[in-house]
């Protein structure tokens, strides 16, 4: 058989954590969301007023509350890497779980808040300004929910012993996208909650 | 061969090429009805040859994907096709109900078949692509369902791979949302929305699932790369296909009555949709580089990685170029649809299947692969039907961007039918570049007929084997 030596990705120099694909996925994704932003902005700026107007009927204190979940949430990721790195397998699960519990307020929060618009009749055809408020939070929870099944998978894991100080590419592989999620929230609540 | 009852497939891929030979002639007689258009009236009518054409590239690509399926998942679950015997009856059920199908809007009129086949029992006849008589319809769930028991019972019984799961995923999903063609609200719009749930979710959902994943199973086996590598690609890709396509329905419902968010949610997310394509590109040229063999079925490798390239093209550039909705005001329903339904069917969904036939029929007929001629043959054909199709496009886009500006942009806006004859030009080129793509056809179908010595893998005993 004719068999070629090639690099394979572990010969290279690993310049991103993680498994290589996941970024991949992550680019395209923040792609996603930049075009949506930027079709915010552009239908913002042809409604400045009535955006302006509607903005000022979001929850901010909701939202502020949530971009400090995710961003607690994104620490505790951090110190699970911390915890694996030495080996210490009990406390990595800790701060995965904690973690999670901080999505999963953020989730309520959440929630709270649809619930509050919902029951003032709120849907995607109110005017522009809701559809985009609905559409791309809502789109981002679907991101925090995935995020979240990530990170459990991750924890069920390394709870079975499944990773090591020497191999732990999964952890970093699943933080990598928690993070993209994080970061995306951290321009979203300026972007449709407070920019004015 | 591994698994005797994966030859099963070469019934279902002999029926498929012949539903594509009829697919052409039609195509080549609707092509030339655009600027003569009483050629063949009253016996065949502009009309009927459309739904013709239509109707059995969609049937003809079913039984592609079932070939398809019935090929790769004995070898991939390691073990032999849960029935024989029933895969071997839905394909005569399913060629029998096709060519009655074809005949019955070939030789009467199509309220006389809706009468004989009692439509008014469950009227689902007369939406574009799912014209079928109800009757037929429930065929195709029939053997449909069968086909998906015969398929899981054997993935679910057997060894268990991404490629199978994905491609189980892609075809539950084709029977699934096919169920949609049997609602036909009154509410014209309620009755697009659930027409789209069928096209749209099909073309730009699930098949591409399907798609993403033969030709998985086929770069595994052509170029000998891990398949764990080849996996985490297939995953992404599905991933980006079903974030950007279950949303992107929305592009279809810019001016059909629905709501006008979906001018944005369809605009944003539809101009995704190139994403996974484009994912998919990168994946072909990244496996074939990292190869580590020289499988002897070149023709094989030049199939997928066109199919790579023309899916992007075709299906990704030229349905980015009127997804948006200011841009789609101007061109829904020209003929830059038509160029962009012609390159994204021929590149995402025609090549593939070719792509795993060219694959797959060597070795049912007992050898790795071709003799050097018959590939020879074979790549000529890929090359006329390749850049003849693009051609057709780019004639059709020219006849498109004409159309869209005499008939909606200019001052002064001209009828439909008067533009149509202002780019008849444009029509009469595409007529001469669908002939060459039926002479490929032709050339593709004598590929399989020329003699010569066979190509063995350099020093390899287990040459078709995987080396993971």
């Amino acid at each position: 058989m004719n068999v070629r030596t090639t690099e394979t990705d572990e010969e290279l120099p690993r310049l991103l954590p993680g498994d290589f694909a996941i970024w991949f996925f992550i680019f395209a994704e923040l792609l996603v969301f930049a075009i949506a932003f930027i079709s915010y902005a552009v239908a913002r700026i042809q409604n400045v007023e009535m955006f302006n107007q509607y903005q000022l009927t979001l929850n901010r204190e909701l939202g502020a509350a949530n971009t400090l979940l995710l961003i607690t949430a994104s620490y505790f990721v951090v110190r699970a890497i911390h915890a694996i790195r030495i080996d210490d397998v009990k406390s990595c699960v800790r701060w995965l779980y904690l973690s999670l519990g901080c999505g999963s307020g953020f989730l309520l929060l959440k929630s709270l808040e649809y619930y509050e618009k919902f029951s003032h009749g709120i849907n995607l055809s109110t005017n522009t300004f809701y559809m985009f408020y609905l559409s791309l939070t809502m789109f981002h929870f679907l991101h925090v929910i995935l995020g979240m099944v990530i990170l459990l998978a991750i924890a069920i894991k390394a709870q079975r012993g499944g990773y090591t100080a020497q191999d732990h590419i999964g952890i970093e592989t699943g933080a990598s996208y928690w993070h993209m999620v994080d970061l995306v929230w951290i321009i979203l609540f300026p972007l449709v909650y407070i920019i004015r | 061969m591994k698994y005797e009852s994966q030859s099963i497939a070469k019934l279902y891929f002999i029926a498929a090429i012949g539903l594509f030979v009829g697919q052409i002639l039609f195509g080549v007689i609707l092509g030339l009805q655009y600027v003569i258009g009483d050629f063949l009236f009253p016996e065949i009518p502009f009309n009927v040859a459309r739904m013709v054409h239509t109707n059995l590239l969609i049937v003809w690509l079913l039984f592609g994907f079932m070939g398809a399926a019935y090929f790769l998942v004995p070898e991939e679950s390691e073990r032999e096709l849960y029935a024989p015997w029933l895969a071997k009856l839905m394909f005569w059920i399913f060629l029998v109900a096709g060519a009655l199908t074809i005949l019955g809007y070939l030789l009467v009129p199509y309220a006389t078949l809706a009468e004989i086949t009692m439509n008014d029992l469950l009227p689902t006849m007369g939406r574009e692509f799912l014209e079928q008589p109800t009757i037929t319809k429930i065929g195709i769930v029939v053997v449909l369902l069968a086909f998906i028991f015969n398929i899981g019972m054997t993935i679910l019984t057997g060894r268990k791979t991404v490629i199978t799961l994905v491609l189980l995923t892609g075809l539950v999903g084709l029977a699934v949302f096919f169920l949609f063609s049997f609602y036909n609200p009154h509410n014209l719009v309620l009755d697009k929305y659930f027409w789209w749930f069928v096209v749209h979710l099909w073309v730009e959902g699930v098949w591409e699932l399907i798609m993403a994943s033969l030709l998985a199973y086929v770069l595994i086996k052509v170029t000998g790369v891990d398949r764990e590598v080849i996996e985490k690609w297939l995953y992404i890709i599905i991933a980006m296909a079903l974030i950007s396509g279950i949303i992107g329905t929305g592009h279809h419902f810019f001016w059909i009555g629905a709501p006008d968010y979906w001018q944005w949610l369809g605009s944003v997310f539809s101009a995704l949709e190139p994403i996974p394509f484009f994912m998919m590109t990168l994946f072909a040229f990244n496996v074939v580089n990292k190869r580590r063999r020289d499988h002897p079925n070149k023709a094989a490798t030049l199939w997928a990685l066109g199919t790579a390239v023309m899916a992007f093209l075709g299906a990704g550039v030229w349905g980015f170029l009127h997804t948006l909705a200011p841009v789609n005001f101007y061109t829904h329903g020209t003929q830059i649809t038509a160029a962009h339904g012609h390159m994204a069917f021929y590149g995402a969904y025609v090549m593939v299947v070719l792509t795993i036939i060219s694959y797959s029929m060597p070795i049912m007929r007992g050898r790795e692969a071709a003799n050097a001629r018959a590939q020879v043959v074979e790549m000529w054909s890929f090359w006329l039907m390749t850049v003849s199709m693009v051609f057709i496009t780019l004639f059709l886009t020219g006849a498109g961007i004409l159309q869209v500006y005499l008939q909606r942009y200019s001052e002064d806006p001209m009828s439909f039918m008067a533009t149509q004859e202002k780019v008849e030009i444009f029509y009469w080129m595409r007529e001469g570049a669908g002939l060459i793509f039926l002479i490929g056809l032709i050339l593709y179908i004598i590929s399989f007929f020329v003699k010569g010595e066979d190509v063995k893998m350099l020093g390899s005993s287990v040459s078709i084997e995987e080396t993971s």
